[in-house]
C-alpha cells in the first residue's frame, strides 16, 4: 500500500536564511495584536465582565427584530442579542442590573415576562456578579502567566537558558496573537476560551520542545557545523513529524468546530489558530532566536557525544 | 526496546481488561446498574452541570450584616444589664463596629464596665471618661464568622435535602463563600428563593399605645421598631423577642378553613415561654415576624399552652410549603448574596452531549483514517492504541469520579490529536533510522529509544500547564485540565507499552527485512 507522504523524506529548506523576515512578521503581528487589544479591546463574555446571559429557544425561527424591540422596552442598558447555532436559538446578554442579587433575579423574571410565549425553553441562564468576574480575570491572568513561566523554567532546566528564553518569547507570541485574533473579530472571550489559550501554550511548547530536542541532539553530533546549518538540519529533520501531528490535531479540531456545538465553538477556533501559530512560531521564532541569544556549540561546549555519533554525518548538505 | 518480558505483556493485558471492566457501567442506565449484583463496578463518569443540566450557585455569607446584628444584640444585652442594676445611661448605640454608652453617674462607671464585661464573651472594653466602648476582639469575630459560614452550609444542606434533590454539592469555599451545585431540572427559581431567604422567625408583642402621628414623626417608645406588614401597612412591635424560630421543632403546611396555613410546634423551652407570655397578656396582640416583615398580628384570646400554633397569612399552597420547609431547616445566621449563578436546562445539556459524541466520533475517524493513510499497518497499531487511550480516560474518570464537562469533551478530542503525536514522533524516528540504512530491529529499537526523551519532555511540559490550569482554573476549565492530564499520562502508556508491544510482536512473527513505515 502506498503511504501518504505530506513531506518528502529528506528536506533541505533554508528556514534560517529567512529568519529576519520571520521575526519581522512575528514582531509586526505581536505589535498589531497589542494595538488591537488596546484600541478595540477584547469582547469579554459574561464570565469575565459580569452580567447576565440567557440562551433561549423560540417557537419557530427566531424573529430577532421582534425580540430586540421587546427587550429594548425593558431598559436594561445595552442588550446583546444574537443567533446561536440553530435558527431557533438566541443568546441574550446584558450588563449587571441595579438592585443587588434581588435585582438580577427580578430582571430575569422581567425578561421572561417580556419574551412571553415566543420562547419555548430557557436553555441556559448565567448571572455573574462583577466581583466574581474580576476574580476570574485575575485568576486567568495568574494561571496563564504561571503556566508560561513554569514551562519556560522547565525548558531552561532541561536545556539551557537560551532555549528557555526563546521558548518563552515564542509562547508570548502565540498567546498575544491569539488575543489579537479575538480582538480583531470581536469573538467572545470566556472561560473555555481561556482554557483554549492555555492549551495553545501547551501545544506550542510541545512543538518547540520537539525541535529543541533535535537541536540539542545535533549539537552533540555535529560539532563543527555552522549554527545556522545545524538549526536548519534540526528543523528539517523534524518537519515531517511537525506537519503530520499538526494535521491530526487540526483534523480533531475541525470535528469540534463543525459538530462540537455552539458553546465550544470559540474554544475550537482559538485552538485552530493556536495550532497554526504554535507550529509556525517554533521554527519562525523560537529556533531563530537561539542564534541571537548566542547559543554556544562545538568546541565551546563539553564533548558529550560518542565518537560513533559524531562520525555519522548528514548525507545531504542543508 | 525490542525486548518484552512476559510479565510486562500480562501487565498490559491486565490494564486493558481492567479499564474495560470499570468503563462498562457507562453503557447502562443508572436503574439497570442498581439491579445488578453488588460486586460489579457501578461508578459512571460524573457529568458536569453543563452536560446534565442543573444549577450552580456561588453564595457569599453577608458577614457585615452578621456583625451588625451581633452588635444590635450586644446593645440589647447591655441595656438589660444596666437597667437591672439601675445604672443611669444615655447614648447607647452601635456605631462603627463597636457599642458605645455614656454613664450618667461617674461613680458607677466601674460597676457598669464590669456588667458590660459579663454581657458577652470576647469583648474589648475601653473607658474614656464617662463613655464606655465595647467591641468584639478579633479572635471572637473570626470565630463568629467561621461559625456563621459553617452553620450556613449546614442549613443550606438541610433546605436542599428537603427539596429531595439527589446528590447536591454544597461546599465551603474560602473564608465566606459557599458553592452549591444542584443537578437536575428542578425549578431553579424556587431553589434560589429558598437560599435567598434568611427565614428568621420571631414572635413579639405589638406596641399598641403609639399613634400614627408619632410613627410619622419617628417618636417611638424605647425598644420598639416599625416593621412593614406582608400585606401592606405596618406595625409597631417590640424589639424584644418573646419566642424565636430556634425553639421550633416542627412546621408543616396544612389547611384551616380551606386556607393554606403553616402549623408549628415549639420545643419545651419555647412552649413554656410562649405559654407564660400569652397567659399574662390575654387581649394583647402579638406579631409573627419573618425576616423583618409582619406576617400576621393576631390577638391573644386565651393562653396558648400546648406549645403549638398556626401561622395564617396570605399563603398559597406552595408558599406555605416553602415556609414550612424553611422553618424546619432553620434560619440562616446571615443573609446570602448570590455572586454567581449558572443554570443549564436539560435540553441544552443533552444537545451538548450529543454534539460532543458526534465530534468525538468524527474526530476519531478522521485521525485514525489519517494515521492509516500515513503509516499503513503501523498506523493501525497507533489507532488501536488511540482506542485504548480513550478507554483509559473513560475508566480513569469513572474510578476517580471526576466530572466530565463540555470543555472536558473538548479535552478528549484534543487528546486524540496529541496522543497520536507520540506515535508520530516514534514512527518518524524509525523512518529516519531506517534511512540511515539500519536493519529493521535496530531501527525500531533506536526509534523508540530516541523518541522517548523527546516524548517525556513534551508530555511533562503539557502536564505542567494542565496542573496549573487545575490549580487556578474554575469549574469547566478544571474539567478540561483533568481529561487532558489523564489523556497525556495514558498516551505515554499506550505509546511505550501498547504500540511497542504490537510492533515487537509483529517484528517477531514476520521477521521483516524492511520496515513498512
Amino acid at each position: 500500500m502506498r503511504k501518504l507522504r505530506l513531506v518528502p523524506d529528506v528536506t533541505t529548506f533554508d528556514f534560517m536564511r529567512r529568519r529576519v523576515l520571520f521575526l519581522a512578521i512575528s514582531a509586526v503581528l505581536v505589535l498589531l495584536s497589542i494595538g488591537l487589544v488596546v484600541v478595540r479591546g477584547i469582547n469579554f463574555g459574561v464570565d469575565f465582565r459580569g452580567g447576565i446571559l440567557i440562551e433561549a429557544r423560540t417557537h419557530g425561527p427566531a424573529d430577532l427584530g421582534d425580540l430586540r424591540s421587546r427587550l429594548n422596552a425593558l431598559g436594561l442598558g445595552e442588550v446583546g442579542l444574537q443567533q446561536f447555532g440553530a435558527p431557533t436559538d438566541v443568546l441574550i446578554n446584558f450588563g449587571e442590573q441595579p438592585g443587588g442579587e434581588k435585582g438580577q433575579l427580578a430582571t430575569i423574571d422581567k425578561v421572561k415576562g417580556a419574551l412571553g410565549d415566543t420562547v419555548s425553553e430557557y436553555r441556559r441562564i448565567e448571572i455573574v456578579g462583577p466581583k466574581v468576574g474580576a476574580e476570574l480575570v485575575r485568576d486567568g491572568i495568574i494561571a496563564t502567566a504561571l503556566a508560561m513561566a513554569a514551562i519556560a523554567a522547565y525548558v531552561w532546566f532541561r536545556f539551557e537558558w537560551q532555549f528557555g528564553v526563546s521558548a518563552l518569547i515564542s509562547l508570548v507570541h502565540d498567546v498575544v496573537t491569539t488575543l489579537g485574533l479575538f480582538s480583531l473579530f470581536q469573538l467572545e472571550f470566556n472561560l473555555p476560551t481561556l482554557a483554549a489559550v492555555l492549551t495553545i501554550a501547551g501545544y506550542s511548547i510541545n512543538d518547540t520542545v520537539v525541535i529543541f530536542d533535535r537541536v540539542r541532539e545535533d549539537l552533540r553530533k555535529y560539532k563543527k557545523m555552522p549554527l545556522t546549518d545545524l538549526l536548519n538540519h534540526a528543523v528539517n529533520g523534524t518537519l515531517s513529524r511537525t506537519v503530520l501531528t499538526g494535521t491530526t490535531v487540526l483534523l480533531a479540531l475541525i470535528a469540534l468546530v463543525t459538530f462540537g456545538g455552539e458553546v465550544i465553538r470559540g474554544f475550537s477556533i482559538a485552538m485552530i489558530w493556536g495550532v497554526l501559530a504554535g507550529t509556525y512560531s517554533s521554527f519562525g521564532v523560537a529556533v531563530p532566536l537561539l542564534i541571537y541569544f548566542g547559543l554556544k556549540q562545538g568546541s565551546q561546549r563539553e564533548a558529550s557525544a560518542s565518537a560513533a555519533e559524531a562520525a555519522a554525518r548528514p548525507t545531504a548538505k542543508p | 526496546m525490542v525486548q518484552f518480558e512476559k510479565w510486562k505483556i500480562w501487565m498490559v493485558v491486565a490494564i486493558i481488561v481492567g479499564c474495560i471492566i470499570v468503563s462498562l457501567p457507562n453503557l447502562f442506565s443508572a436503574e439497570r446498574l442498581q439491579s445488578m449484583p453488588s460486586w460489579l463496578p457501578k461508578n459512571q463518569v460524573n457529568l458536569g452541570l453543563d452536560l446534565q443540566g442543573g444549577s450552580h450557585l456561588l453564595l457569599e455569607v453577608d458577614l457585615n450584616a452578621l456583625e451588625a446584628e451581633r452588635l444590635e444584640s450586644l446593645v440589647d444585652s447591655i441595656r438589660v444589664a444596666l437597667r437591672r442594676a439601675q445604672i443611669g445611661y444615655t447614648n447607647l448605640a452601635a456605631k462603627g463596629g463597636a457599642v458605645a454608652v455614656e454613664i450618667r453617674d461617674s461613680a458607677q462607671v466601674e460597676t457598669a464596665r464590669g456588667l458590660i464585661e459579663q454581657a458577652a464573651n470576647g469583648l474589648d472594653i475601653n473607658v474614656n471618661g464617662p463613655v464606655i466602648t465595647a467591641k468584639y476582639n478579633q479572635a471572637t469575630l473570626d470565630l463568629q464568622r467561621n461559625h456563621a459560614v459553617e452553620q450556613s452550609v449546614e442549613i443550606i444542606r438541610r433546605r436542599i435535602d428537603e427539596f429531595g434533590t439527589k446528590e447536591p454539592i454544597i461546599a465551603r469555599q474560602g473564608a465566606d463563600r459557599i458553592l452549591v451545585q444542584v443537578p437536575g431540572d428542578k425549578d431553579p427559581d424556587r431553589l434560589k428563593k429558598a437560599l435567598g431567604t434568611v427565614a428568621k422567625l420571631t414572635f413579639r408583642f405589638v406596641e399598641e399605645n403609639v399613634s400614627p402621628q408619632d410613627v410619622q414623626a419617628g417618636r417611638l417608645p424605647a425598644g420598639t421598631e416599625v416593621l412593614p406588614g406582608e400585606r401592606g401597612g405596618s406595625e409597631v412591635v417590640q424589639k424584644r423577642v418573646m419566642v424565636s424560630g430556634e425553639n421550633l421543632v416542627d412546621a408543616q403546611a396544612t389547611f384551616q378553613n380551606n386556607q393554606p396555613v403553616v402549623s408549628f410546634r415549639f420545643d419545651s423551652v419555647g412552649a413554656r415561654r410562649f405559654g407564660d407570655a400569652t397567659r399574662e397578656n390575654v387581649g394583647r396582640r402579638f406579631a409573627i415576624v419573618l425576616d423583618n416583615k409582619v406576617i400576621s398580628a393576631p390577638v391573644i384570646r386565651e393562653p396558648i399552652l400546648g406549645g403549638s400554633g398556626i401561622i395564617s397569612g396570605s399563603f398559597t399552597v406552595e408558599s406555605a410549603q416553602d415556609l414550612a420547609l424553611l422553618l424546619r431547616a432553620g434560619a440562616l445566621p446571615a443573609p446570602l448574596n448570590i455572586l454567581e449563578q449558572r443554570t443549564v436546562g436539560p435540553g441544552l445539556g443533552a444537545d451538548s452531549i450529543r454534539a460532543g459524541k458526534i465530534a468525538c466520533a468524527l474526530g476519531a475517524v478522521l485521525v485514525m483514517g489519517f494515521m492509516i493513510a500515513a503509516y499503513g499497518l503501523f498506523g493501525l497499531f497507533a489507532d488501536l492504541a488511540l482506542i485504548v487511550n480513550i478507554l483509559i480516560i473513560i475508566a480513569a474518570m469513572s474510578v476517580l469520579q471526576s466530572t466530565l464537562t463540555l470543555p472536558g469533551i473538548a479535552g478528549i478530542v484534543l487528546t486524540m490529536g496529541v496522543a497520536v503525536d507520540a506515535n508520530v514522533l516514534i514512527y518518524e524516528r524509525i523512518r529516519e533510522e531506517a534511512r540511515a540504512s539500519r536493519g529493521p530491529v535496530t531501527a525500531i529499537d533506536a526509534g523508540f529509544r530516541r523518541a522517548l526523551a523527546t516524548i517525556i519532555d513534551t508530555h511533562l511540559t503539557t502536564v505542567i500547564a494542565a496542573a496549573l490550569l487545575f490549580q487556578f482554573g474554575t469549574g469547566p476549565v478544571r474539567g478540561f485540565a483533568v481529561t487532558l492530564t489523564i489523556g497525556i499520562i495514558s498516551s505515554l502508556f499506550t505509546a511505550f507499552m501498547l504500540t511497542r508491544l504490537m510492533v515487537v510482536m509483529w517484528l517477531r512473527k514476520r521477521r521483516p527485512s524492511v520496515i513498512p513505515v
